[in-house]
């Protein structure tokens, strides 16, 4: 009798920990559904979009950064549910995370090589800042609000992106010993472009900015300096809206 | 006959004061914490507490009337109770404008809000509605103490807004609401002490209770709240006017730098500088000068820069002179003589004195000279010309971006404005206006075409060889010459763009070559719009375009009203994936506000009307039933037609907004208590048709002005200060003294036949007004001002036929 107790027992405990570790699984897959579904979402976005981005589609290792970066580690608890939602999030601190098509054209328009050399101005909750680190080796990251950068740096921590250098500060001097760099980006809002920023740009590089309220990006600025140090801008408006009197 | 004793009309007077106040301390205090035009609805929506006060009133009047001094004490005691109550409660619920096209439980908060800030007026429309229903044969008394106490109520708000913060206006208002139960209690009813000693004692927990209650808890998405996370921050003043909150943030270790549209090619950051907030939001800076002009190189490099590269310039003026960069930038440019004015005298202060060290005393001395007062009124009252007039990013960029300014009106940039711009620009100068960069473009394009017309009205016959335009990828500077533009004007402004990377939108003779190359856009909008407004087929472009870019005038102020119905079905499919910037929601927002109004007002006229006909006392034959509603609903609609309209015509001639408003709502709530009062006399009179005199009267009176205006204007403006004031006190008080007449006479002769129906006719007109509010202004900026008073009279012709019989 015993021995059968002894055997319920045990199969009860095996149990709950199969049980823990399945649900473990089962979350998992169910986030990586979502997230797929979110990128099926962007590709069309895009689709519609491509007048102005000039692209049919986003390229291939974005949408692959997007299906891999779990943003359900990059949002407070309250709302992972949203997190596979086409939408920004409010992150605490009066600061939002964008919605993952922003992301994804920001990410896209820097056109990032694996060797790539890439800073972040305002890390915010580390979610592009992952979705960097997915493409090009070397990412900077920067923030200000310092409790806003201890959560980054252990999201970023726990998602496994230990390889993101991370730092509280003042970004509009960017950061002088790592640069220059390939790809800038900056998320947090600034009155105007920071000239070191522009400095610490490659020869080739680009920079994107967001323009616009909490919850609302209006246009994405792409900041490129071409070879011979010439630096140009591009408007971008990040939705299909046909302006003027164009045809639909 | 019962009369109503003078303690009893004063009390009356004061919640209606105290009432009319609340309403305006609410749009301040939501100003702050959260955004303008979401006050706006949810105070528009508040107001109909008078529409549910009027229904309870209906249906319960036979079991108040026997209480009516324990009704009247508690609505009064309560109103006190739940002005501060229902705020702080208010401002409890987490709600975000933002979010609300993602998450529908923001709507439930909004209605929340919606619910807990209409019960302060619906407890204050009890005081007035039981009364009018007590003193049933003084009911044009009762409704004079009302409008007598609403017009004191907005003078008396604008001047505790100057004295105090508004947080502490609340304070005010309960203990005003205790003295009016005071004075009831002791003197109307001489009742027992027990409400005199829970009055005194509500009244001092008031003055006593701690000041963290009272605090105000903005928004963390406002801008003021999000630079105070960055470390080393902190406010280091506050203070408080009607124009708006004023805080200022040092940074103690993280430089400010505030210099929008700066040149890509800038190498210089600003000087140290102290952030400025008006309600918690447009920031702008007072910047250190130390009377290097070497420091301010940076605002060299922005857009609104190139006139003082086009020529040199030796007069200036100012419009909007703020905490000082354009007055900084000018300096830079060592200008000899510089007039600058500025509306908000608080931001003058800060400059002059408190800040005028760290400010480099730019407001003191040669070569400026600084006027309080509004741009059109100053420049009205000089004959002085300028070398430039410059208009620079007056409002924010965020609110700007956001379509949130579109039901505001603003004189500064209307066809009548740009005229009298012109008018003071020496031969040969300049107006400068620069704009925040909006894609795809709106307010632009609307400018140019405000200004192509101005200039045709003028007698410019090729306005293009007068207009230069160029932009950065954050601002856009337009300028008018007066005067053709040379050759050397134009080869300067290229040089200018050049060097800092900006693109010339236009100029005489501009090829598209060279209009995309720094900034590059999608296509060359600006350009194309410029290109089509000064061709023959403007209006057809104007047409075309998807956003309104009719030209503003005088009579539709409306700069920022973008919004075309047609463009509608393209950016609703859009909302979900991030073009909700699209949408110039403050339109749309009105027209939410306008349908919720409706809605709820159906709910509170049309439903008990069907329900509920015995027990409001409508007879099943009498006509009345149909009659009474229609007429009080139209002279409830009618009334804030006129005032409204009124109000915004002779802001034009009085300049300063605020005072106007003051000065003409007063007027008008003060004339038409004393209409009221007087109206006993035609209501007696034999004549049956006595109503009708101070109807023809209205619709004499409004449209003669409104078709005089221009010269009734000429005249005013040709006067001092104080009698451009007088004249216009004068012309207004008989419009009001005839407005607040119709509804106490229609209530004297419902008193005379079917007195139950009192509470309820006071309950349609308090919805009437609250769509009237909201409708006037979609009307105004549909069709203009104008129209809004014909209309107006059209609604006094429907009413006058409704009489009740």
């Amino acid at each position: 009798m015993k021995r059968v107790k002894h055997l319920i027992f045990w199969l009860v405990v095996i149990g709950i920990i199969l049980l823990l570790f399945s649900s473990h699984v089962i979350a998992e897959d169910m986030f990586r559904q979502q997230r797929q579904a979110l990128v099926d979402v962007i590709k069309y976005d895009v689709l519609r979009t491509r007048d102005f981005l000039n692209q049919e589609a986003l390229d291939d290792r974005v949408l692959d950064a997007l299906r891999k970066v779990p943003r359900h580690e990059f949002v407070p608890d309250d709302q992972r549910p949203y997190a596979y939602q086409n939408r920004p999030l409010p992150i605490g601190y009066g600061q939002t995370i964008s919605q993952p098509y922003i992301v994804a054209v920001m990410t896209d328009l820097l056109k990032l090589k694996k060797n790539d050399r890439t800073l972040e101005i305002g890390t915010g909750s580390g979610y592009q800042a992952a979705i960097l680190a997915e493409l090009a080796d070397s990412v900077y990251s920067i923030e200000i609000v310092e409790p806003l950068a201890k959560q980054a740096a252990t999201n970023l921590k726990r998602a496994g992106y230990d390889a993101v250098h991370t730092r509280t500060g003042d970004g509009y001097y960017g950061w002088e010993e790592a640069a220059p760099f390939d790809g800038i980006v900056v998320t947090a809002v600034a009155s105007h472009i920071p000239p070191p920023l522009i400095k610490q740009l490659k020869p080739g590089g680009r920079m994107i900015i967001p323009v616009g309220a909490p919850f609302m990006t209006q246009y994405l600025v792409l900041v490129s300096k071409d070879t011979d140090e010439k630096v140009t801008t591009r408007q971008i408006l990040p939705v299909s809206f046909v302006p003027l009197t164009g045809k639909h | 006959m019962m009369k109503p004793r003078l303690s009893m009309l004063a009390a009356v007077a004061i919640i209606s004061a105290s009432a009319l106040a609340y309403e305006v301390l609410l749009m301040r205090l939501f100003s702050i914490i959260q955004w303008h035009h979401f006050a706006y609805m949810m105070i528009s929506m508040a107001l109909l507490g008078y529409g549910v006060s009027g229904v309870f009133l209906a249906l319960n009047r036979d079991r108040l009337a026997p209480l009516f001094p324990v009704a009247i004490m508690t609505n009064m005691l309560l109103f006190s109770l739940s002005v501060p109550a229902c705020f702080l409660l208010a401002q409890q619920i987490p709600f975000n404008p933002a979010e609300i096209l993602w998450t529908p439980v923001q709507l439930l908060y909004l209605c929340g809000i919606y619910l807990i800030l209409a019960l302060p007026f619906f407890f204050a429309a009890n005081v007035v509605g039981l009364s009018l229903y007590q003193y049933k044969n003084q009911v044009s008394s009762i409704y004079a103490s009302d409008l007598f106490g609403a017009g004191l109520g907005s003078v008396g708000v604008i001047f505790l807004l100057f004295i105090l913060f508004p947080e502490q206006i609340l304070t005010v208002l309960t203990l005003s609401g205790i003295l009016a139960a005071l004075l009831v209690s002791s003197y109307t009813f001489r009742a027992s002490k027990h409400w005199t000693t829970v009055s005194l004692i509500i009244a001092l927990a008031v003055i006593f209770i701690p000041t963290e209650w009272m605090t105000l808890k903005v928004s963390p998405y406002k801008s003021l709240n999000q630079l105070l996370h960055v470390p080393g921050t902190k406010i280091i003043d506050r203070y408080s006017s009607p124009l708006g909150s004023i805080s200022i943030v040092k940074s103690e270790l993280t430089p400010l730098r505030h210099a929008p549209g700066l040149s890509l090619n800038a190498a210089t950051e600003p000087p140290e500088q102290l952030a400025v907030f008006t309600d918690a939001d447009n920031m702008s800076a007072i910047t250190r000068y130390d009377g290097n002009p070497e420091t301010l190189g940076y605002l060299d490099q922005t857009t609104s820069a190139l006139p003082y590269h086009l020529k040199q310039l030796t007069g200036i003026l100012i419009l909007g002179a703020g905490t000082g960069s354009d007055i900084l930038q000018a300096d830079y440019h060592a200008i000899k003589h510089i007039d600058a004015v500025e509306l908000n005298p608080l931001v003058i202060d800060l400059i002059q004195r408190k800040y005028a060290a760290f400010a480099g005393d730019i407001y003191f001395g040669a070569p400026i000279n600084i006027h309080i007062g509004e741009a059109r009124g100053y420049l009205a009252s000089s004959d002085k010309t300028y070398d430039l007039i410059n208009l620079s990013l007056l409002d924010a960029f965020g609110a700007s971006a956001a379509g949130l300014y579109s039901m505001a009106e603003n004189y500064l940039y209307t066809e009548q404005a740009i005229e009298e711009y012109l008018h003071h620009v020496s031969p040969d100068g300049y107006l400068s206006i620069t704009r925040w960069i909006k894609i795809p473009p709106r307010d632009e394009p609307k400018l140019l075409a405000t200004v192509i017309n101005a200039l045709k009205k003028t007698g410019v016959r090729e306005p293009g060889r007068q207009i230069i335009m160029i932009r950065g990828w954050q601002t856009s500077t337009l300028i008018v010459k007066n005067g053709a533009l040379s050759a050397d004007e134009i080869s300067r402004l290229k040089q200018f763009c050049d060097e800092r990377s900006f693109d010339p939108v236009y100029y005489p003779g501009i090829s598209e070559g060279e209009v995309n190359r720094f900034n590059i856009q999608q296509q060359p909008y600006l350009y194309q719009a410029a290109a089509a407004l000064l061709g023959d087929n403007s209006p057809a472009f104007i047409d075309a375009y998807k956003f309104n870019i009719e030209p503003a005038t005088d009579d539709k102020p409306y700069l920022f009203h973008f919004f075309k119905w047609r463009t509608l079905p393209e950016i609703l499919p859009l909302l979900r994936s991030g073009g909700s910037f699209l949408l110039e929601s403050g339109y749309l927002l009105l027209i939410a506000a306008l349908l919720q109004a409706i809605l709820a007002s159906l709910l509170l006229i049309a439903l008990p009307l069907w329900l509920c006909k015995a027990k409001l006392g409508i007879e099943a034959d009498s006509k009345n039933h149909l009659h009474m509603p229609v007429y009080f609903f139209c002279l409830g609609l009618a009334f804030l037609f006129i005032e409204i309209a009124f109000i915004q015509k002779f802001i034009l001639v009085l300049h300063h907004p605020l005072y106007a408003i003051a000065v003409m709502l007063s007027t008008f709530l003060l004339s038409a208590g004393a209409g009221s009062y007087f109206s006993t006399h035609l209501s007696h009179s034999p004549e049956k048709y006595a109503f009708m005199l101070p109807i023809a009267a209205i619709a004499l009176l409004s449209t003669g002005y409104s078709l005089g205006f221009e010269v009734i204007a000429g005249f005013l403006l040709k006067t001092g200060h104080l009698s451009r004031y007088l004249y216009s006190i004068i012309l207004i008080m008989p419009l009001g003294f005839c407005m607040g007449m119709p509804f106490p006479m229609a209530l004297a002769k419902i008193s005379q036949t079917t007195p139950a129906l009192i509470p309820w006719a006071w309950g349609i007109n308090g919805c009437a007004s609250v769509i009237s509010a909201i409708l006037a202004t979609l009307i105004a900026m549909q069709f203009g001002f104008t129209v809004l008073i014909f209309l107006a009279v059209a609604l006094y012709g429907v009413a006058a036929w409704c009489f009740p019989e």
